[in-house]
């Protein structure tokens, strides 16, 4: 098979340039193993992140082409190979060095995020259709594309205020775990912001796991939202008694 | 002897090297024990190597089989492992990991469910009845995700990217660790009273294998520089069923879920050639033997045109094969154009787990050098010379809780211990001499010729003369390393950090090779073409390695008798 052109970005915090380099085709390469070639032969010190090479950990995102993507799960074969392909890594996050990013920020928002608390006294006992919808979103292998690639985040970059669609699908995961006990409404209103999502979808479109983040994970929880805090009658109580603590 | 350390120093009660599912565990204990506790691991958090399990973990529910107890799961690990496990480990193991499960339950993870509301179990090979709980085939992340969030929120300290080179002692106890952040290139040291190895496998010294990077054998490399016993290093498992084709995936797993769902293997000519070398228990007899039945097939001529079996599971539903394996599903689509719904897929065997390792006390993982644990991958006993599927996700929750408990309670009657800052300096010269030298080979090209040689002269089927050459070419290998040279610089630098895996990776090929070596029968996973027989001498005694100086030595170590009532479980045959 003919040889490819990868255009992979090197530089650093400081800054950096695109480089190209040449790369043998072999049958049923992926981005990834074209980028290990560079590193044997050409670019021992070419930084990048990656553990399964089989979709499965999450931690070889980059943008393949300017498209959001897992490298070791992205074909050679699928891409226009007359064109040099260009790899970057993500833009939503600061470059450390190379393809790597640093995605600390994520673990912060995680944090926030109170976890599973079963209600007092409740039975094992779970049926399989109650679990389904959760298990969905326990899929996620947190490579952070749908982060990346939210204009929240990537264009308007509103870290502080904005979860991003990662966290929405674990909160989605929690609040609908059938015996879950929390309530975390007001989180997702006033610390994970998710009024900002104007519901493009096109979380949904990254994501490798084909989790449905939009209607599944952050349209439900929108609407829970919406119920606790703009519902009529809770809003006359707010009016009433207040806003302090809301 | 000095305080403190020239570098930044992180100071903890207990140390724990590793985030996968061992160290997360042990961490969690620890800190229910009041401990404060330091995470440390190489990738980020969450990526560690039990994220990529699959197929389920061990534990006697008898939520499907009602006669299912730790008994069975007990003797089915001893026979599994062919009698040479420690059969403490083994009767904890079976005892206490349906605790463990559920606990996993009540921090938030979501099994499959059986009709009636349980957690759902799946066969597997070598377990008499459906034991396996599982998530569909990503079970691991589930158990890393659950765990992950446990800890966070009980409030360890993770320091993510992070690799320690060495371990630090004060007299004959561990005083703490060194390492480098893989971001910055710069060192860090840690002090602790307990050390808790959850390291993992040692899978990428061979060229076909399940294994991540990370698998490099670090915490056996480091406990043993710094004293502790190695065990069982001959017995490393080949899983018999991974990716073959394309050659990018080649080694990446198949879970043995498929056949556990029913999953069927044939050869060229479309017989079930398990017929032949366990008609018993066919696809589901134990790795070891499926291992080599496929080597064996291909060998003699009736292999696939990518040399390997095809394993078909496509008689099966299409939606029952897509819910209950769908990452196979998808591996197979994406990677090799293959839809396992509707053909066969093709594979063959790949290194994929470390039965041996830091040798430990049973109850407490408790290496023979003061305030060292290990648990997980990187400990040695419960497995003996073969172990089974799901024992390993389980081994990880029972013995990462002892360990760490054991850990925080040394720690409680331990005074803090004092930092050498001649060790550190010796561990920063090690780290740092590859970019000293003006010229050299680049750590790629060592590495893969050490993959190479594992591959030929140590793999499935082992000789004397293979495994003396192996020794020869080892120590080639390790002349080859000591002139690398790595370029660039210290700023997330991959050539800088394989060539530091390298070293472990030559440790730990070494201790195999020796122990391969001396067991001149086979057993289990280690099978010897010039000893093709177990022998009932060799069923008595395991094999311990330990530094002596600068050599590495060997020796046996003979077995104690089981109680009465372990003896007793065994004879009865269900
Ligand atoms: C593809 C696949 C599927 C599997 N499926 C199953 C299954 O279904 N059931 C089952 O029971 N078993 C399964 N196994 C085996 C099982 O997953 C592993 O044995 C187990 O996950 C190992 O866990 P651990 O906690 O010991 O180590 P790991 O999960 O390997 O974690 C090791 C940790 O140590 C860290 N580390 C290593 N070296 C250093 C260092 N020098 N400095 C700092 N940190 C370091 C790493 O970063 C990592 O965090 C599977 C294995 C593979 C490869
Ligand atoms: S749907 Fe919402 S969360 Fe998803 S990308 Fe669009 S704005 Fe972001
Ligand atoms: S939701 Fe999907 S895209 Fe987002 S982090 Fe998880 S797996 Fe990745
Ligand atoms: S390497 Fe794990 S997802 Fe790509």
């Amino acid at each position: 098979m003919a040889d490819a052109t990868l255009r992979v970005f090197r530089g650093d915090r400081e800054g950096g340039k695109a480089v190209d380099y040449q790369v043998p085709v072999t049958e049923g390469m992926v981005v990834l193993d074209a980028i290990h070639s560079i590193q044997a032969h050409q670019a021992p010190d070419l930084a990048v992140r990656w553990n399964c090479k089989a979709a499965k950990c999450g931690s070889c995102s980059a943008e393949v082409n300017g498209k959001p993507r897992l490298m070791c799960k992205t074909r050679m074969d699928a891409l226009p190979l007359d064109q040099p392909i260009t790899v970057s890594p993500m833009k939503a996050f600061p470059v450390i060095r190379d393809l790597v990013t640093d995605v600390s920020w994520n673990y912060k928002v995680n944090k926030k995020i109170p976890p599973f608390q079963p209600r007092p006294g409740v039975k094992w006992k779970m049926e399989q259709r109650d679990v389904d919808r959760v298990q969905e979103f326990r899929k996620c292998i947190e490579c952070f594309l749908c982060q990346d690639v939210c204009h929240v985040l990537r264009d308007h970059d509103k870290k502080e205020q904005f979860g991003g669609p990662r966290f929405f699908v674990r909160v989605a995961a929690l609040e609908m775990h059938p015996l879950d006990g929390l309530d975390r409404t007001r989180l997702l209103k006033e610390e994970l912001g998710i009024g900002f999502c104007n519901i493009t979808k096109c979380c949904t479109e990254v994501c490798p796991e084909e989790i449905h983040i939009t209607d599944n994970a952050i349209i439900p929880l929108k609407e829970r939202v919406v119920d606790e805090f703009y519902d009529p009658v809770t809003m006359i109580v707010r009016k009433i008694f207040g806003a302090k603590n809301t | 002897m000095t305080a403190n350390s020239k570098y930044e120093t992180q100071e903890h009660d207990v140390l724990i090297i590793g985030a996968g599912g061992a160290g997360l565990r042990a961490a969690i204990e620890a800190l229910a024990q009041g401990a404060k506790v330091a995470v440390v691991c190489k990738s980020l958090l969450g990526k560690a190597h039990t994220v990529m399990a699959e197929g389920g973990l061990a534990a006697a529910m008898a939520n499907l089989d009602k006669a299912d107890d730790w008994r069975t799961h007990f003797r089915d690990t001893m026979r599994g492992g062919k009698l040479v496990n420690n059969w403490r480990m083994a009767q904890l193991h079976a005892q206490e990991a349906p605790d463990r499960v559920r606990e996993l339950e009540q921090w938030g993870a979501l099994f499959d469910r059986t009709e009636s509301g349980d957690i759902l179990q799946r066969a597997f090979g070598g377990h008499t009845f459906r034991r396996l709980c599982h998530v569909g085939d990503r079970t691991g992340l589930e158990m890393i995700r659950t765990l992950q969030d446990r800890g966070v929120q009980m409030g360890f300290d993770v320091f993510m990217e992070c690799t320690i080179t060495k371990l630090l002692k004060d007299g004959d106890r561990v005083s703490g660790a060194f390492g480098y952040w893989r971001e910055s290139g710069r060192f860090v040291t840690f002090k602790a009273k307990s050390i808790v190895i959850a390291t993992g496998g040692i899978g990428k010294s061979w060229k076909i294998t399940s294994n991540s990077w990370e698998c490099t054998g670090d915490g056996m490399a480091l406990a043993y520089e710094a004293g502790a016993e190695l065990l069982d290093m001959e017995f490393v498992q080949f899983h018999p069923t991974g990716m073959v084709w394309p050659p990018g995936v080649q080694g990446i797993l198949v879970t043995e879920a498929v056949r556990g769902e029913g999953g069927l293997l044939r050869n060229k000519n479309g017989e079930r050639f398990m017929e032949k070398y366990d008609p018993k228990k066919m696809e589901l007899s134990t790795r070891d033997v499926v291992a080599r039945s496929i080597y064996t097939e291909v060998k003699e001529g009736r292999g696939t045109p990518h040399g390997g079996a095809y394993l078909d599971i496509s008689h099966k539903p299409a939606e029952y094969v897509k819910r209950k394996l769908p990452s196979m599903y998808h591996q197979f689509k994406e990677l090799a154009d293959v839809d396992i719904t509707k053909g066969p897929m093709e594979v063959g065997p790949t290194c994929h787990y470390m039965m041996g390792g830091i040798r430990v006390d049973a109850e407490t993982g408790q290496s023979s050098v003061k305030g060292l644990f290990a648990a997980g991958e990187a400990a040695g006993g419960l497995h003996g010379a073969n172990r089974l599927g799901g024992n390993s996700l389980s081994d990880l929750i029972v013995f990462g809780r002892r360990a760490g408990l054991a850990a925080a309670e040394h720690a409680k009657k331990t005074a803090a211990p004092s930092l050498d800052n001649a060790q550190i300096d010796e561990a920063e010269r090690q780290v740092l001499a590859p970019f000293d030298r003006a010229e050299g080979e680049n750590p790629y090209t060592i590495h893969h010729d050490l993959q190479d040689m594992m591959q030929r002269l140590v793999g499935i089927f082992r000789t004397d003369a293979d495994l003396r050459q192996a020794l020869v070419e080892l120590e080639k290998l390790r002349e080859r390393a000591k002139k690398m040279r790595v370029e660039g610089s210290r700023l997330f630098n991959p050539g800088w950090h394989l060539s530091r895996d390298l070293q472990c990776m030559l440790t730990v090929s070494e201790a195999c090779t020796h122990a391969a070596l001396a067991r001149k029968e086979s057993r289990g996973a280690h099978s010897r073409l010039d000893f093709p027989k177990s022998e009932d001498v060799w069923g008595q005694k395991n094999h311990v390695i330990v530094k002596k100086g600068d050599a590495m030595t060997l020796f046996e170590v003979p077995r104690t008798a089981m109680p009465a009532e372990l003896a007793q479980i065994m004879a009865e045959d269900k």
